[in-house]
């Protein structure tokens, strides 16, 4: 990530890296993997649900930030940061459960295929839709505890990028509380294991269905909220959606640890591709991993798919 | 003289015997019909001849050679045509366009004279299309000719397939469940052109069926499975009244169903 | 309704279905050659650029609408036949000869791409293509002292025996030249439509299982799908790149290889006509925004406002519309309109409707 890189550059112009140099790299690093992992969090919540794949989870992490920032922002709306955060949510969650039920729900029975194309066109959409309400320069988000710095024996960490930690590990915390404990979350996953059984058996598969849409959305807010808070923000961050389904394919695509653990893989190699690697190639580091893993083993490196025999 | 030969072939999905040292021999311009209730290891003997699954031990062997080496598209090269239980066809395609998928081992032209259609390839497409042409007169298909198969009715698509797999002109031909949700009339049809496709075209058939009528006009020798065990061979009658068959299909829920 | 009478294999197998159909396409072809001489030289260049989509368009709606493997890294394979003609060039290679050679360098290194990600399908193959995009746009920056990295390349002018071509300075003979590889791409295709390897595209985009049971050779298949599909997108790529004039890395993003895949689906995929028609909406689309935002903006005198990235959202709109409510792109609803006036007053309303079926999983393969 170039936010990040430049920032790390601009500390060390020597190549030389201590110890504690390696662990704020690291850190920074875990910081933007969270991120990453949010995004594709939100793709596998909607992908092992409905079986539609979001090209758009990107677009919506950017209009998320974009929300808050509209909100929360002095010289716009300006009202408290954390009711700006909530209502953020919010509207994301209202236009993901929207978005099911009015485009997403006709796709029904129709080849994945068309759903990916649906869904980048609705990117392409939001990315407009942002662009003319809150034209393209980068825009930062101003976060209450911003600047501040934590000092630990040494290691000096920006309140942002503890905070992007912590909240990102709260999140799945309480993701996984609601999948395992609430009956809502249950009958997702039913739904997800097996749509006409499920029918079957009482589910509103369809409902559910535009829920998933609306928590994808709303983990998609809360990823730009902490995106935007730590660095700048224009309607065409949301291409990094793609980064984030690296983390995906990584992951396994159907496991939701495995989502945020391969976000925070891509993180953490980004920065030291950076270190070891001459500009150019660095980048190109979370693809080619991506592109490996499909090679090598298609079903992510976390996955518990197993191969049905035809 | 033996066309296909399964020699003690034995076939497991995890734990689960699907197969277990089942032996049997078809000879050339024979029926032989495969029986048995539902998870028999019917349709996987089938597969397993398609190579579409590898056995744990045995061997197939196709006019005295084994096919294990083969891979799955390989096999049709050898004279072997298949049906699906549950209607593999190209839905987007007409019915002649599918037909003419299935002579695709009979393709000798490359990429590059495709591309310019040169006059070997038009030649060879027209004997594709005599044959083809002569299928569809026999399963008497003119009137879904040009219809693509997303708008067919079941009965017809059956036929169809049974129609792509006669246009490679197969030696051996793999029917599975040819009857299977047909009325009755349907599967009279059926019983004709299977009585045909032997008599007239010389083709031999192995067949998967649950509808025993069928089974007992057209087949010369019928072999039961359960539970992917050889149960008992010999005639249709023979086998009918063998007391581990009747004991297989009562002991199963008691029904030979025609649900596949 | 017409009622044609065969009398001979021949008549199925011909390019034409009977003689009226063969005598409007003569038509439209000479329409389109003589397209220089009945309207202006900006519009002769926007035709050409209509040509170029078309002619990637065809190769992707090969791979994706034929053969049914959806790729969003073709701008890949554009890039590769862009750079390679244009460096042949450079280093003494007659147009001639560089043009086709690219075409067939894009092509082997769309076989070698395609060999491991064969395996992969729907999803996964969508998002190792998208890789696929990404790596080229980085490696052309790597690769600086052949692409000019960032800073990028300027095309050389064409030369064919001793004729100058150039975009602006004769855009009627750059047309000509579009306009005859766009023929001969089509003529290819059209071939192989309806011969054995064609019909085994089609017949592994419906099934794989029982394509195999024909003898079609999948891995084999598929690979030469991908070839032909990254040749064609080669050419149109190395067209490109001339009429752009001067490229980099940015003019084969991302969102080329998405535009490509949603050219085709509006115009509908599975048909050679939804490449061109494709091809007309993305050609056209700037051009007809700016008229309707001139038309607006001279109705309520708002003076020359742009907005920017509309015509990526406006794209999007009309794509959502299409997947909506036409599946089956322009050519669909064409062919659906076809239909009502050939059956007048007997069409039915569901007479296209395709069966919807329960979700089939795809995660387990």
């Amino acid at each position: 990530m170039l936010h990040c890189r430049q920032q790390c550059d601009g500390n060390h112009p020597v190549w030389g890296v201590g110890e504690l140099d390696l662990l704020q790299l690291s850190i920074s690093g875990l910081a933007n993997g969270c991120v990453y992992g949010l995004i594709a969090l939100g793709f596998v919540l909607i992908y092992k649900a409905t079986e539609a794949v979001n090209f758009a989870q990107g677009d919506f992490m950017m209009f998320g930030a974009f929300i808050t920032i509209w909100l929360a922002n002095s010289y716009y709306l300006g009202i408290n940061f954390w009711v700006a955060v909530s209502i953020a949510v919010l509207i994301m969650g209202m236009l993901g459960y929207l978005l099911d039920m009015i485009v997403l729900r006709r796709m029904f029975g129709q080849p994945q295929i068309a759903v990916v194309i649906l869904t980048i066109a609705l990117g392409f959409i939001l990315r407009f839709l942002a662009g003319a309400i809150w034209a393209h320069e980068p825009q930062s988000l101003e976060f209450p505890l911003a600047g501040e710095k934590i000092t630990l024996g040494g290691l000096v960490l920006g309140v942002e990028e503890v905070a992007v930690i912590l909240v990102t590990f709260a999140l799945c915390g309480l993701l996984y509380l609601f999948f395992s404990r609430s009956r809502l979350g249950m009958a997702m996953q039913a739904a997800s294991q097996n749509q006409l059984a499920a029918y079957f058996m009482g589910v509103p598969v369809k409902r559910i269905q535009s829920l998933v849409w609306a928590l994808g959305g709303m983990v998609a807010a809360v990823a730009g909220v902490l995106f935007a808070s730590k660095g700048a923000i224009d309607p065409s961050t949301g291409l990094l959606g793609i980064k984030a389904f690296a983390a995906a394919v990584i992951g396994g695509f159907g496991s939701l640890p495995g989502a945020l653990i391969g976000g925070i893989i891509i993180g953490l190699v980004e920065p030291f591709a950076a270190y070891g690697l001459p500009a150019g190639y660095s980048q190109i580091a979370p693809y080619l991993i991506m592109l490996l893993v499909l090679i090598f083993r298609p079903h992510g490196l976390f996955s518990q798919v197993q191969k049905k025999k035809v | 003289m033996s066309l296909l030969v399964l020699e003690q072939v034995t076939v497991r999905f995890g734990g689960l015997v699907a197969v277990n040292d089942v032996s049997f021999h078809v000879g050339e311009g024979e029926v032989f019909a495969l029986v048995g209730p539902n998870g028999a290891g019917k349709s996987t003997v089938f597969n397993l001849i398609s190579r579409f699954y590898d056995p744990a031990h045995g061997d197939i062997r196709f006019r005295e050679k084994s096919i294990l080496g083969l891979r799955p598209d390989q096999v049709p090269a050898l004279g072997i045509a298949r049906t699906f239980q549950n209607i593999e066809l190209f839905e987007q395609s007409t019915v002649l366009q599918n037909l003419l998928v299935g002579r695709h081992r009979h393709r000798r032209s490359s990429l590059v004279s495709e591309l310019f259609f040169a006059p070997q390839v038009r030649s060879e497409e027209r004997r594709h299309r005599q044959v083809v042409e002569e299928v569809i007169d026999f399963l008497e298909l003119q009137a879904y000719r040009d219809k693509t198969i997303a708008g067919l009715a079941y009965g017809v698509r059956k036929v169809v397939e049974l129609a792509r797999a006669l246009a490679t002109e197969p030696r051996i031909l793999l029917l599975d469940e040819p009857a299977s949700g047909l009325s009755l009339e349907e599967t009279q049809d059926m019983i004709f052109w299977i009585e045909d496709i032997k008599k007239q075209m010389g083709i031999t058939v192995l067949m998967v069926e649950h509808d025993m009528n069928l089974v007992a006009s057209v087949s010369d020798r019928v072999l039961a499975l359960a539970d992917g065990k050889e149960l008992a061979i010999g005639s249709a009658q023979d086998v009918q009244s063998h007391p581990a068959v009747i004991e297989a299909y009562l002991g199963s829920g008691g029904r030979a169903g025609h649900d596949g | 309704m017409r009622f044609v009478f065969k009398r001979s294999y021949d008549a199925d197998i011909g390019l034409f279905k009977h003689r009226p159909q063969a005598l409007w396409y003569l038509g439209l072809l000479v329409l389109v050659v003589a397209l220089p001489w009945l309207v202006d030289e900006f519009f002769v260049g926007e035709a050409t650029n209509v040509l170029i989509w078309a002619i990637a368009g065809m190769g992707l709606m090969l791979l994706t609408g034929h053969t049914g493997q959806a790729s969003l890294g073709h701008a890949a394979f554009m890039a590769v036949g862009c750079y390679t003609c244009v460096i042949m060039i450079a280093n003494g290679v007659p147009f001639l000869l560089a043009l086709p050679l690219a075409g067939v360098i894009a092509g082997l290194v769309g076989v070698i791409v395609a060999l491991p990600v064969l395996r992969l399908h729907g999803i996964y193959l969508a998002i190792a293509t998208l890789a696929i995009s990404v790596l080229t746009e980085d490696f052309i920056v790597i690769a600086e002292p052949w692409t000019g990295g960032v800073v990028g390349l300027v095309a050389p002018p064409i030369v064919i025996f001793g004729l100058e071509i150039d975009r602006y300075g004769t855009p009627a003979l750059f047309y000509f030249l579009t306009l005859a590889v766009t023929l001969v791409v089509l003529a290819g295709y059209r071939n192989l439509l309806r011969a054995p390897l064609g019909r085994a595209f089609t017949a592994l985009r419906d099934s794989e299982i029982s394509a195999q049971a024909m003898g079609v050779n999948i891995a084999r298949t598929k690979a030469t799908a991908f070839g032909l599909s990254c040749g064609a997108t080669g050419l149109a790529g190395a067209l490109l790149g001339f009429y752009a004039g001067a490229f980099n890395h940015e003019t084969f993003n991302l969102v080329l290889s998405i535009q490509l895949l949603l050219m085709i689906v509006i115009g509908g995929l599975g048909s050679i006509h939804g490449a061109f028609f494709g091809a007309l909406v993305i050609g056209f689309l700037p051009q007809f925004i700016a008229l309707v935002r001139d038309g607006i903006s001279g109705v309520f005198d708002l003076g020359s406002v742009t907005i920017p990235g509309i015509e990526s959202g406006i794209f999007g709109l009309i794509l959502v519309g299409f997947i909506l409510f036409e599946p089956t792109g322009i050519y669909g609803r064409w062919v659906k309109l076809r239909t009502y006036f050939e059956l007048y007053p007997f069409y039915r309303k569901d007479m296209f409707k395709r069966q919807k079926s329960f979700l089939k999983t795809e995660r387990m393969r």
